[in-house]
């Protein structure tokens, strides 16, 4: 087993909430005492081991406590109850460029945030070839940064960070800055840490990124440390607790929960099932089945049903229309009925999904009745487990070749 | 590697990320301050120059006050005597507002990077404290012509011991202060109007000798408050230099001196008790 690079040892953190918007000496006077203010805990007892020579995901949903944590390992916060110890030395990247002034040369911006990133000077002149080199600021290195692009403003900042080569490098959400070019040579310049035995933390919404990029994981949740270990487990884990938090509403609320018809046909409600049974969520690879009940107010000929399945982001993944197969149905009779769509082996991989759904009738311009985003349910790790994007398509690897 | 430890304090600067940081924020400071003008650093001297114009103008043509004799140099005129005060009181003045604001103007800096924070009011200092020591340098080349003697330039290494109890006194202040901003935002107007109290109490515009008028007309030891002020001493010793060309009295040396202590202390013991918890204040 290797030994630990950051240990966390019991950690309280708690903010003050203020409830006098502005603190001054003069209300504290005339008060007497100091402001009210309420306690908030960001970070409850957490305990916490990263291994040296390990990346290691920080997981959890805006306000979990897991920039908190950071900022804590960082030194930039100090917690009211435990203690975070670290071996070798730590640099973070919370924000690249932070502390570039705009009206210095480029070349004296990267001795001044070399120096605020706890280079010294030897260092940085040892490095500073290398920085400009990579940031491809090229000549403009003589000139103020405040005529830098914001591509170039970030590049040079990423390459001072980058080049600072601590033993732990804490680096929250700044994986995405740059070109495409750009971005290949970070990847490049994080694989070459890693090579070298440096313990990489990292804090990011980007659970796919994070997937392949993290050798181990922790997720938090209001404060608490909920899970840790190999990635690929806690990012499923997290993955699958986090989609479970969003309700049905919710999810249905974000986007427009739509309803138009004539009103000869109402759609009630629909239903996910699997095994014969009704769920909230399903595996990938499971055999499901989408059940619209619906009522019929006036007698409907040649009806037409339709369903699609739309990810939490707003795009239809599917549509299917009985039409599509030629299928057709007697007509409707005033009543309620339901009708089912079978989707062997689900071929979606984890997320939240907001069903569609739609009645019509052969010949008529107008839909009958349509809903959107009328229920939600979410798809859970399975089988086949690939990596990114929201379709599985039982791909294989094969025939490796060499020279 | 021999060849390196020749120069230890250079070594140290080189080697040592903490004194580099230092010395870069300083520079960040005093390259930033004029890059954007034209006239650059003769900005400086232009502001100081107003000053001691207009007090001059009021205090010793309207108000015809009657300026001290300077004790070697035998000087004897309103505006080098006022311009001898007024720019050891800029340092002072200047000093503690811009080291006030030390840690509040970085918010985005101390909430994004972790360095020993007292390195931000002090590196605002020190920046400031170069630009004092042009000022002091015009000054005393002015006050050598105007006194007609190079003899100013005999007692101009008294100004180092000076200028480092002053630089240690405004640093202790602007630690203090600093943190007190970041819980309390009003100390920067309440400090505003402080300071413009505490220039009249320095003596810097109207003579000693008017002061003890006042004292014998009203029966109050207005020069015994006078002498407790840090402000009043540190100004007379610079008067002390360039106006008298003599050097300062013990007992002022030792007033510098307890005064550069105790702020000194007091500054980087609050400093130290509350600085690690700022971040989330600001």
């Amino acid at each position: 087993m290797t030994s630990a690079a950051i240990v966390v040892n019991d950690v309280s953190k708690s903010f003050r909430i203020y409830r006098d918007r502005q603190r001054s000496l003069k209300a504290t006077v005339i008060k007497g005492g100091r402001a009210r203010y309420d306690e908030f805990w960001a970070l409850r007892d957490v305990d916490l081991e990263i291994h040296q020579g390990k990346t290691f995901g920080l997981l959890g949903n805006n306000g979990s406590g897991k920039s908190t944590l950071l900022k804590c390992m960082a030194r930039i916060l100090q917690p009211n109850k435990g203690s975070i110890t670290h071996v070798g030395r730590m640099a973070a990247m919370l924000e690249v460029g932070s502390g570039f002034h705009p009206e210095l040369s480029g070349r004296d911006n990267v001795y001044l945030n070399g120096a605020i990133l706890g280079m010294s000077k030897a260092e940085i002149d040892r490095k500073f070839d290398s920085i400009v080199d990579f940031s491809g600021v090229g000549e403009f290195i003589d000139q103020p940064v405040k005529n830098y692009s914001s591509g170039m403003y970030v590049r040079l900042g990423f390459a001072v960070s980058i080049h600072v080569e601590p033993d732990v490098l804490l680096v929250d959400e700044v994986l995405a800055v740059g070109d495409m070019a750009f971005q290949e040579k970070c990847t490049q310049k994080f694989a070459d840490l890693r090579r070298e035995g440096r313990t990489v933390v990292v804090v990011s919404h980007a659970i796919d990124q994070m997937r392949t990029f993290c050798d181990e994981a922790a997720w938090l949740r209001k404060g608490q440390l909920m899970g840790v270990g190999r990635a690929q487990d806690v990012i499923d884990e997290y993955a699958d607790q986090a989609h479970d938090t969003i309700s049905p509403e919710d999810a249905a609320a974000e986007h427009v929960k739509g309803h138009v018809g004539s009103g000869e046909v109402t759609i009630d409600r629909f239903e996910v099932r699997t095994n014969g049974q009704e769920v909230d969520h399903v595996r990938t690879g499971d055999d499901v089945t989408i059940r619209m009940h619906f009522t019929c107010h006036k007698p409907l000929e040649k009806p037409v049903f339709g369903f699609e399945i739309e990810h939490e982001t707003g795009f239809v993944v599917w549509g299917h229309t009985s039409t599509d197969g030629d299928f057709s149905f007697p007509n409707l009779v005033p009543g309620r009925g339901s009708v089912d769509v079978v989707i062997p082996r689900m071929p979606l991989r984890p997320g939240v999904f907001a069903i569609n759904g739609g009645v019509a009738a052969v010949g008529r311009v107008r839909g009958v009745e349509q809903v959107r985003r009328a229920h939600s349910f979410s798809v859970r790790r399975g089988e086949p487990a690939e990596t990114a994007g929201v379709a599985v398509m039982h791909s294989r690897f094969e025939n490796l070749a060499q020279g | 590697m021999a060849s390196e430890g020749a120069v230890p304090w250079r070594d140290a600067l080189v080697k040592n990320p903490t004194l580099n940081l230092l010395a870069n924020l300083t520079l960040r400071e005093v390259k930033g301050q004029y890059k954007k003008s034209v006239l650059g650093r003769l900005w400086s001297l232009l502001n100081p120059l107003a000053n001691i114009a207009v007090y001059s103008l009021v205090f010793g043509i309207l108000v015809r006050a009657e300026p001290p004799v300077g004790t070697n140099s035998g000087l004897k005129s309103f505006a080098l005597w006022v311009a001898c005060g007024i720019i050891p009181w800029g340092f002072l003045a200047t000093g503690t507002s811009i080291g006030r604001g030390a840690l509040t103007d970085n918010a985005g800096l101390l909430t994004k990077v972790y360095f020993p924070r007292f390195v931000l009011p002090t590196s605002s200092i020190f920046a400031l404290a170069s630009t004092f020591v042009t000022e002091l340098a015009a000054l005393t080349l002015f006050m050598g012509l105007a006194g007609g003697s190079p003899r100013v330039l005999l007692r101009l290494p008294v100004l180092v011991p000076v200028l480092l109890l002053n630089v240690a006194f405004v640093l202790g202040l602007s630690l203090l202060l600093s943190i007190g901003m970041v819980y309390f935002g009003d100390i920067q107007h309440i400090w505003g109007i402080f300071l413009q109290l505490w220039l009249y109490a320095s003596g810097i515009v109207l003579p000693l000798s008017y002061v003890q008028q006042a004292q014998d007309k009203f029966h109050f030891p207005f020069v015994a408050i006078f002498q407790l002020n840090p402000g009043f001493q540190f100004v007379e010793a610079y008067r002390n230099v360039l106006y008298d060309f003599a050097v300062p009295p013990l007992q002022r040396w030792l007033i510098m001196l307890a005064w550069a202590i105790v702020a000194l202390g007091i500054g980087a013991l609050v400093f130290r008790k509350f600085s690690a918890r700022i971040v989330e204040e600001l």
